[in-house]
């Protein structure tokens, strides 16, 4: 990282951090209530984060950005939300699970493997149809109704801290219980990644796939362990999506979100993902609440696209993805 | 410290049967031929150079043998085995390694974890156990790690074994890239221009490396380069291509006297 760059983050951090205090600073905003609007922000961050480590992990290990994320994450709740009317909510996941590992064995014959050495360009179109696809198939094989998933998460708001300020702080446990989720499948996939041996053979083709055949890696099974993992996160993203806002088609729309938080993280790196997502929930909904008065709201709705705008042209490769040194 | 610069003819190594042997192999993209024909042989724990002028088949004939090509003609045969053409990983699997000339390295990656990953063949427990570090997982990751460490000292690279190999000068580069090679312990191993862009010192120190692995693993060493005078000092046999075709074959000497090579090399009046 040069000067310049380190100077450009570290700016784009401070500038961050101000317009976050702000409303207490300058406006009359009550601490109670501003620190709600945060944590409300940062809640919704972890669910766009989900997306985005999809998303990253699939980029990571092979150089195509998966338009089908969302499709996946869709493909997944619904699967769930079916099977769990046949069978108990454990079983129901197991099985969900399967299917998802399936499918990634599916599309490393049928799509990827025809298509190996390919440009980023003709995978990511592939990817594309494979969306298609799933969106298509799914809501044949399980039908395309609007499904209420439920699988005992805790739906009431709680008041926390109600003798330190006035009237206390609301709470959505549903959320809190989303951000915990996504705290230990982050943790599990570090550990995954860092820690075994299978974890550094990923990492490996990520960075040359000519050198990691070199030294008997074979490629084609890593590509079905990492769509697997992405089949993973896309459950895990669809359940807590599902459970908040019902099994429905918008559900595989969700990765369009999920397009600003990796270009403003990095397309290479996880932590990069989570927090790309933490700064866009906390953006919106903080320039929601004390800017949107002001502009006539609205402002949910596009404040991720104008900030990953915003970096694609002073730092396209995010906060914490690599640049490219080319040696001449 | 280069025995053979210390002792010159005095060390006498043992080389055994030829364990890897090309025959008549062609290879032409298109209406390029990259190889017309070409045939030779490596014996064990011999130091075999592949030479010849820009263009003139080095690198498609290492891709031959690492499979990354499969020529349309020829037989290729490997401790006994006789194929039409060789896969990538499954060369590996059969104990052949390389380096690559314009560096593969996983940039993003320590040194550390650049050369566990080259041992990545020899892995045998499974991801749970990996994940949960327990028991065999353990112990196998442990007696990765000592073998690892073992290398890392030979190519003394201790001072740098945590650093992201991205940010290594180029030479240090050059020898995480033949570090993970090693790790896999392979019987042959093939070096795509191992001096390539390094300066005196650095390929003296390459050099040193090269012959030392040959000697102490008895690793048989297949090697690409274009300095002459280290390709002369390092080698047991050369063969010269030029133009895909093997145009000479035999000892330094015998190479250096040949007309043909002259002529490829300074070119011929016409």
């Amino acid at each position: 990282m040069t000067a310049t760059q380190r100077n450009l983050t570290t700016a784009f951090f401070v500038l961050l951090i101000a317009g976050a205090i702000s409303p207490m600073v300058f406006g009359d905003a009550k601490l109670g209530q501003w620190l709600e609007v945060v944590l409300g922000g940062l809640m919704s961050g972890v669910l766009y984060s989900l997306v985005a480590i999809g998303l990253v992990l699939i980029f990571k290990a092979s150089g195509v950005f998966n338009f089908a994320q969302g499709a996946m994450v869709l493909f997944a709740a619904l699967t769930l939300v079916r099977l769990m009317e046949k069978m108990p909510v454990i079983a129901a996941l197991i099985l969900t699970l399967a299917i998802m590992v399936a499918l990634a064995w599916f599309i490393e014959r049928l799509v990827l493997r025809p298509l190996v050495n390919q440009e980023g360009i003709v995978l990511f179109m592939a990817t594309l149809g494979v969306a298609n696809f799933l969106d298509g198939f799914g809501q044949t094989v399980w039908g395309s109704d609007i499904y209420t998933l439920d699988i005992g998460m805790p739906k009431e708001p709680k008041i926390i801290l109600d003798g330190t300020f006035e009237g206390g702080l609301l709470v959505n446990m549903e959320d809190a219980m989303a951000a915990l989720i996504a705290g230990l499948l982050v943790a599990a996939l570090w550990v995954f990644f860092q820690k075994t041996a299978t974890g550094r053979a990923l990492r490996a083709v990520a960075d040359d796939h000519q050198a990691a055949q070199s030294i008997g890696i074979p490629l084609n099974r890593i590509w079905v362990i990492v769509w697997s993992v992405a089949g993973l996160v896309a459950l895990v993203a669809g359940v807590i999506w599902g459970s908040k806002l019902g099994v429905q088609f918008s559900l595989s729309q969700i990765a369009l979100k999920a397009l600003p938080v990796v270009i403003l993280g990095g397309f290479t790196s996880i932590p990069g993902a989570v927090i790309g997502g933490l700064i866009i929930g906390l953006g919106e909904k903080i320039s929601e609440v004390y800017l949107g008065p002001l502009l006539g709201g609205g402002i949910e709705n596009w404040f991720a696209y104008v900030l990953a705008l915003i970096f694609l042209l002073f730092r396209p490769e995010g906060l914490f993805g690599e640049e490219h040194i080319d040696r001449v | 410290m280069n025995l053979r610069e210390l002792e010159p003819g005095k060390v006498e190594r043992k080389l055994g049967d030829v364990i890897l042997s090309l025959d008549d192999v062609s290879l032409s993209f298109g209406g390029v031929k990259a190889l017309s024909g070409v045939s030779f042989d490596v014996r064990e724990h011999e130091v075999r150079a592949i030479i010849g002028p820009n263009g003139a088949g080095k690198s498609s004939l290492l891709n031959v043998i690492n499979g990354v090509y499969r020529p349309q003609q020829g037989r290729i045969s490997f401790r006994g085995e006789t194929r039409t053409h060789m896969e990538p990983r499954h060369t590996a699997e059969l104990g052949i390694s390389r380096t690559f000339q314009s560096l593969a390295l996983f940039k993003g990656m320590s040194v550390l974890d650049n050369i566990l990953a080259g041992r990545n063949l020899r892995m045998r427990t499974n991801i749970l156990l990996q994940a949960l570090r327990v028991g065999p997982a353990l112990r196998e990751e442990i007696e990765h790690r000592k073998r690892v460490e073992e290398i890392i000292d030979f190519l003394e690279i201790q001072h740098v074994r945590k650093t992201q190999v991205g940010r290594l000068p180029y030479g240090l580069q050059k020898r995480v890239d033949l570090g993970r090679a090693l790790a896999a312990e392979p019987k042959v191993l093939l070096l795509d221009e191992p001096m390539a862009g390094m300066n005196v010192e650095e390929k003296q120190d390459m050099s040193r490396f090269i012959l030392d692995v040959n000697d102490e693993f008895g690793t048989t060493i297949v090697l690409i380069e274009h300095d002459m005078g280290v390709v002369m000092d390092l080698s047991d046999r050369v063969v010269v291509l030029d133009y895909g075709k093997k145009i000479a074959d035999g000892t330094p000497d015998e190479v250096r006297a040949s007309q043909a090579v002259i002529d490829a090399y300074l070119g011929v009046k016409h």
